[in-house]
């Protein structure tokens, strides 16, 4: 027989990985069922995961301008929607992923499936919505008749990096809180205070000179979305947008140990989801 | 064909029983724990919680090809035997042994997004009970077919009848062809011709392509139909594995002893109070179970006694649904009187209440006189006595279904 199958306590693992492929296509239903049903009943449809991005552009470059930042050799509405495209995926793929074993606890208690397809299809979401605004900022570019430099062919590179720690968030998120439903709240807090934690408006380099001295300018990048703006700003464009590259390997450091822990801890809580949830 | 698809052995499953003030604890519960002993965390929650043991060493095995009954009460077990069977929850000691793909019926609406038209929720659910997209391409004209909904496969599922939305789940999980399908409690949406078709199509499956199929059911008239053998799982055990003829007669028999057919009403305080001049004793169902076939008489026996002397005395009832709506009451005929503590069983029949199925309670009184004339009651007992009204058997041995918002009582079948 092709599909033997044998559930024990704690057995369960044995079939996962290879359950997990021939779910694959999965990945992509419960992502498609998502991205559609957000735009039905809608006027505009599509566009409005448009709209968001570029009115949050417009209203930080009104604070750069205003507040005089630095934004170095580019352009302020560039130099500000590069740090904006990871930083507004990075949060609502962590905060969708989070809630997505909540909002489907329907389908958790009646059907099986791999349930880190879930998690995983929350952040894909999120992803086609970071190429709609990718191709906004090519239009913003040549708008500015901005070429970007030769590094921009690592982007996919930091595009991962982002993916992995979106991943990573959403999947420590939703494993709590099926338990704990305290963790609601806080990913709200998370997603309000990461805007400002992250140096959206900011140039990384304008960390005092007094802290830079070593521990403390490091610290700052152990928020991976330091490193990651960082990197996209560098790859996107270049000039003084330099990559502070210890910062960026602290960076690397702390989003693989969440992608692997919260992989972990994913695993070990999955089996009792259905009971707690 | 003889080779077993599905081995149980030993399964258990137990649950933790929370309190109440500990779940709100939460969060901050597992902190402080998690803080004062950080070693805790490794070896998981500490052992003095309280423990439901919803299943508790059950062993049996399944043939290829059989269709076997699964009932009970409800809480006897059956929906976490299911929910372990098709994964959802791992079972906490035991095992299980599965030859082939496991499906189960969803109910409607979890597999369905409202917003979504047929034709997406056909892919969609069928790529959430595990079909890939080419799978699913090439059943979906007979996935259509079967289901009946060609015209609104472009119309949001929430716009569907609730039984279009179970016609089109039934259709997915049956052209999904697993070797083992689990189907829990569906008949009861959908019209008759439907029913017959779903356990035509079961039984079909079953029969020509060697699946094994687990049924279960409240409705005995159906797992009769569909199933030769039986498991009757009572108090997360199984009582009996065997001919579902003999599994439907112990089902009725736990099921009665648990559902009173005796009840003492001697001594029980009154809501009401009445004179009191002829008072009930008990009431009893001069049967097995409390259960009464559609179309069948309603009959029980009470038994009064009389604390002073009465001429006359009649007894009445009303029968109300479980939620409490009084479907309808009656009065019998004046009965000769008794003499101060003089005792009489008397049985009191109601011709045929044309009852829809379902659970009722009655109210019964002891009085004088009816509607027609002045009345005064000298007992009543509100809602003591419970039975339940078994569907009849439909066409060609299907279940009739008789939906609830068509009311409690079954009318006559009309003339022309």
């Amino acid at each position: 027989m092709s599909h033997k199958l044998v559930l024990e306590a704690g057995r369960t693992e044995r079939q996962y990985w290879r359950d997990l492929w021939r779910y694959r296509e999965l990945f992509y239903f419960l992502a498609w069922r998502d991205f559609m049903v957000r735009y039905k009943q809608t006027l505009v449809g599509v566009a409005w995961s448009l709209v968001r991005p570029v009115l949050t552009m417009a209203v930080l470059t009104v604070v750069v301008k205003l507040g005089k930042l630095p934004t170095g050799t580019v352009p302020g509405p560039l130099f500000v929607f590069a740090a904006m495209l990871p930083w507004q995926f990075f949060s609502t793929a962590m905060s969708e992923s989070g809630t997505s074993l909540l909002n489907n606890s329907n389908l958790l208690t009646k059907v099986y499936f791999p349930r880190l397809v879930m998690p995983v299809s929350a952040v894909i979401v999120s992803l086609v919505d970071f190429f709609i605004s990718g191709v906004f900022l090519a239009v913003l570019m040549a708008i500015f008749r901005f070429v970007p430099p030769v590094q921009v062919f690592f982007l996919p590179l930091i595009i991962l990096m982002v993916f992995a720690a979106a991943v990573g968030t959403g999947l420590w998120l939703a494993a709590l809180m099926v338990k704990y439903r305290d963790v609601r709240f806080i990913v709200q807090f998370l997603v309000q205070f990461g805007l400002y934690a992250s140096p959206v408006i900011l140039k990384t380099s304008m960390v005092p000179e007094q802290w830079h001295g070593l521990p403390l300018r490091l610290l700052y990048f152990i928020n991976p979305v330091v490193g990651i703006i960082d990197g996209f700003r560098w790859c996107l464009l270049g000039g003084d947008n330099l990559i502070y590259w210890p910062g960026f390997l602290v960076s690397t450091v702390v989003v693989l140990t969440v992608l692997v822990s919260g992989l972990w801890y994913f695993r070990s809580m999955e089996r009792t989801f259905a009971d707690n949830i | 064909m003889s080779e077993n698809i599905i081995n149980v052995s030993n399964l258990a499953k137990c649950y933790p029983l929370v309190h109440q003030e500990k779940w709100v604890a939460g969060l901050r519960h597992s902190l402080e724990n998690t803080l004062r002993n950080p070693a805790s965390w490794f070896r998981g929650a500490p052992k003095h919680e309280e423990l439901f043991w919803a299943l508790k060493d059950v062993s049996f095995s399944v043939k290829m090809g059989e269709v076997i009954g699964v009932i009970g009460r409800n809480g006897a077990g059956k929906s976490t035997l299911l929910k372990i069977l098709s994964r959802i929850t791992e079972p906490t000691k035991g095992r299980v042994e599965l030859n082939g793909r496991v499906s189960s019926l969803l109910e409607v609406g979890s597999g369905f997004h409202g917003d979504l038209s047929g034709r997406e929720n056909i892919f969609l659910n069928g790529a959430i009970l595990g079909m890939t997209k080419a799978e699913i391409e090439k059943k979906f004209d007979e996935i259509v077919a079967f289901s009946e909904c060609e015209k609104f496969l472009d119309t949001p599922v929430k716009r569907y009848s609730s039984g279009m939305g179970m016609r089109l789940a039934f259709s997915v999980a049956a052209h999904l062809e697993p070797e083992i399908l689990i189907v829990d409690e569906v008949l009861a949406v959908g019209d008759a011709a439907f029913q017959k078709k779903c356990l035509g199509k079961m039984q079909e499956v079953s029969n020509t392509k060697g699946r094994t199929v687990l049924f279960v059911s409240h409705n005995m008239a159906a797992v009769q139909q569909l199933t030769t053998r039986s498991i009757v799982m009572d108090k997360g055990m199984v009582k009996f594995f065997g001919s579902t003829d003999e599994a439907v007669e112990i089902y009725s028999s736990t099921a009665g002893a648990e559902a009173a057919t005796f009840f003492d009403v001697d001594k029980t305080p009154r809501k009401l109070k009445f004179s009191g001049a002829v008072r009930f004793v008990h009431f009893r169902f001069d049967r097995v179970a409390p259960y009464f076939e559609a179309g069948e008489d309603f009959s029980f026996c009470a038994k009064v006694r009389a604390s002073e002397d009465v001429p006359q005395f009649r007894v009445s009832l009303t029968i109300s649904t479980e939620e409490g709506t009084a479907v309808g009451a009656c009065f019998g005929p004046e009965r000769p009187g008794l003499r101060r503590g003089e005792e009489t069983e008397v049985k009191i029949t109601l011709k045929n209440p044309r009852l829809a199925p379902g659970r009722y309670s009655c109210t019964v009184a002891v009085g004088r006189g009816s509607h027609r004339t002045t009345q005064t009651d000298f007992d009543v007992v509100p809602d003591t006595l419970t039975f339940e009204v078994l569907p009849e058997e439909g066409e060609a041995g299907t279940v009739a279904a008789w939906h609830r918002h068509w009311g409690s009582v079954a009318f006559p079948d009309l003339a022309y």
